[in-house]
């Protein structure tokens, strides 16, 4: 796909706001895929990891906040672990998550899950999921 | 010797074989595991957002109850409850503006500046009692039972929070050796088990599953070790949904550290609580000869 | 002006005075409050609800048994120059200067649906019903809402750790006011989750009373059905006086006393 990268998508409230929620320096990376090389989720991705920094830097907020890739992420921090530059790409897909939950739109409804399930599943999930999905 | 225990609303219902082995253990080393009075709920995962400070409090009010029980180190045996206490200390330590905020918010509370070292029972028993000195007590070693050790993330991730190395840990390893059972190493023993993505899409989750169980069975593992009430669910439910759809896998005994430490101590295996566990522990323990 | 004691002047002619009417020193003093932002003047010393009664208003919601019991005049306030949002009971109360009130009668809450007799004593089953309690974060605004102090934060952390019994004991105090789901940050509805609490705890876990059972038993197996007949048949002044010679149990007796006739026992 092509893209225009102009003054006005770089300088975007979107990218204001996604550095401001994860208070992390985007301009770090260098797109070397360490981090699409050890997300155990990446397979399932649509946008790799790396894809998102990069879109994010280029201010593409339809194509980030449309891909299930914030979503399917675990928080498993190995992305932020082995990053040459000490960029938490974590904190990035919590800020893209955020973008959403904050509207108050949640990805998740805990009356939707089974009660079946619900009898089974441990509080620690529960909370964590509800934290993550809902705002 | 006392030590300061937070348990975690996990391990009073559901993880009871990850607790009750663990009190009783530390009994007979010496140690009493108290539960600080009135926690609530840690939140289980750290809040990312740079600006939010809400979901800081839950922790943050756990670490106050310590400090104001006159407790200066505060031990859990959840990782994940671990990771989360842990990092709201480290946060309340580092950021002198966050930490004003909250404290000023609560308060009901008094004010709270990092003063309480967050552990975990793997720290304990590595840098209080020490390998040697477990070894030494430990009156049935597991002999034969080869037994994958699994860390997950919480204990390893972020840096700042690790209790041994990121890359190459070995505590679970020296922990397993030195209660007698042959520790295996293999390369997914710090991917991630899927965490709380099994609320939202469970059938994701038998994926994850299966590239540790997998791992773990072809350097000739016959069982796993793990620390965290939800690795060990999703590995539980994951394998379920394995075993139906694969026919060479006929599943994999889950252990909590605890329970090994228990068993290999010679208490009885009624306090392990093994009817929770999945894969059916029991009577791989019956095949090794390893149950008294 | 006081009313002035007249004075009778020994030399002053009757002269007819239109009658005066005493002006009545105010022994209460008025002081000002807000109702939903409006000045009023009230006397000192009403409650909150008497005061908006004095001020004008007329309850048809929000008002109850003005015995502070039902929850229904749950009132927020605060005073100037303080950011600290208080909680009080309209009918309990009493107006201080400058409060700026307002009342919260009613906050619309998730109650779930639910058959009691179907639900057992096991803490999944609050789980599976509020599933929305675990998004508590544990951030106090709830017991700092409470106008009968309970800690309703301990109480949800309770029920999150599966311990219905002392959710249970913790709430029970609460009278539904609602106040505290008002201020949830989580969006729970922590007064209809201890209610559910209450009655798992009363119905499935509460140890039952063994010597009421024993005496129902007994009862219904005729054991006393004789007495009862003889005295059915008894004359009134007959009656009278058995009652007033019975063996009664001493003020001072100790738990291990009992009655000389063991007929009964």
């Amino acid at each position: 796909m092509s893209v225009t990268v102009s003054p006005k998508r770089l300088r975007s409230e979107f990218v204001r706001k996604v550095k401001e929620l994860s208070g992390e320096n985007i301009q770090l990376c260098y797109q070397c895929g360490m981090c699409s090389g050890v997300c155990p989720a990446a397979p399932d991705m649509d946008l790799s990891p790396r894809q998102v920094i990069e879109l994010a830097r280029l201010g593409m907020q339809e194509e980030i906040t449309e891909s299930k890739t914030a979503w399917i992420c675990a928080t498993c921090l190995a992305c932020t672990v082995n990053c040459p530059r000490g960029f938490d790409l974590s904190k990035l897909m919590e800020a893209i998550r955020l973008l959403t939950l904050r509207k108050n739109v949640d990805h998740v409804r805990p009356e939707q899950i089974p009660p079946e399930e619900r009898d089974d599943i441990p509080q620690i999930a529960m909370v964590s999921g509800l934290r993550k999905f809902t705002g | 010797m006392s030590l300061a225990y937070y348990p975690g609303c996990t391990l009073k219902t559901k993880a009871k074989n990850l607790e009750e082995p663990a009190i009783a253990s530390l009994e007979v080393l010496g140690f009493k595991l108290e539960e600080i009075a009135r926690w609530n709920c840690c939140g289980a995962v750290h809040s990312l957002a740079d600006d939010d400070l809400i979901h800081q409090v839950a922790p943050v009010r756990n670490l106050i109850r310590a400090r104001e029980q006159g407790k200066n180190e505060l031990v859990t045996l959840c990782s994940f409850c671990f990771n989360t206490l842990k990092r709201a200390n480290l946060l309340m330590k580092a950021n002198a503006e966050k930490r004003n905020t909250i404290n000023s918010f609560m308060d009901e509370e008094i004010n709270y500046s990092g003063e309480v070292r967050v552990v975990h029972l793997l720290e304990v028993l590595r840098d209080e009692i020490g390998w040697e000195a477990l070894a030494q007590k430990v009156k049935f070693p597991l002999r034969g039972l080869k037994v994958a050790t699994y860390y997950g993330c919480t204990l390893l991730r972020p840096r700042e929070v690790a209790i041994d190395s990121v890359e190459n840990p070995i505590i679970l390893h020296e922990l397993v050796d030195a209660l007698g059972a042959t520790p295996v190493d293999f390369p997914e023993s710090t991917r991630c088990c899927g965490s709380y993505q099994i609320i939202r899409d469970p059938g994701t989750i038998s994926a994850y599953a299966w590239n540790i169980l997998s791992s773990a069975l072809s350097h000739g593992a016959e069982a796993l070790v793990l620390s965290c009430p939800l690795c060990d669910y999703d590995l539980g439910q994951g394998q379920k949904e394995l075993v139906k759809r694969r026919d060479e896998f006929k599943g994999m005994p889950l252990f909590y550290f605890t329970q090994l430490l228990a068993l290999a101590l010679g208490l009885e295996p009624q306090v392990c609580h093994f009817e929770l566990n999945y894969g059916n522990p029991e009577s791989l323990l019956r095949e090794k000869n390893l149950l008294p | 002006m006081s009313a002035k004691a007249k004075k009778k002047s020994p030399t002053a002619t009757k002269v007819k005075k239109e009658k005066e009417v005493p002006e009545v020193k105010p022994e209460v003093e008025l002081i000002p409050v807000y109702v939903m932002g409006k000045r009023y003047e009230v006397p000192e010393g009403l409650t909150l609800m008497k005061a908006m009664e004095y001020a004008g208003y007329k309850f048809i919601r929000g008002c109850g048994c003005r015995g502070g019991t039902c929850g229904a005049c749950g009132t927020v306030y605060r005073k100037p120059g303080n950011y600290k949002l208080q909680v009080a009971l309209a009918c309990q109360k009493t107006v201080e200067p400058d409060m700026h009130m307002a009342q919260i009668p009613f906050f619309p809450a998730n109650r779930a649906q639910y058959e009691f007799a179907e639900l057992t004593s096991a803490p999944e089953e609050v789980f599976k019903l509020y599933p929305e309690l675990f998004r508590c974060v544990a951030c106090n605004a709830c017991t700092k809402a409470c106008p009968q102090g309970i800690e309703v934060m301990d109480a949800s952390s309770a029920l999150k750790q599966g311990n219905i019994a002392e959710a249970a004991l913790l709430s029970f105090e609460c009278i539904q006011c609602g106040l505290c789901t008002s201020r949830c940050f989580g969006e729970l509805a922590q007064y209809h989750m201890f209610q559910l609490a209450r009655r798992i705890y009363g119905a499935r876990i509460l140890p039952r009373a063994e010597h009421l059972a024993e005496m129902i038993k007994a009862i219904n197996e005729g054991k006393y059905d004789d007495i009862l007949d003889e005295l059915k048949h008894v004359k009134k002044d007959e009656l009278q006086k058995l009652y007033q010679e019975r063996e009664g149990e001493p003020v001072t007796a100790g738990e291990d006393w009992k009655t000389k006739d063991k007929t009964y026992l």
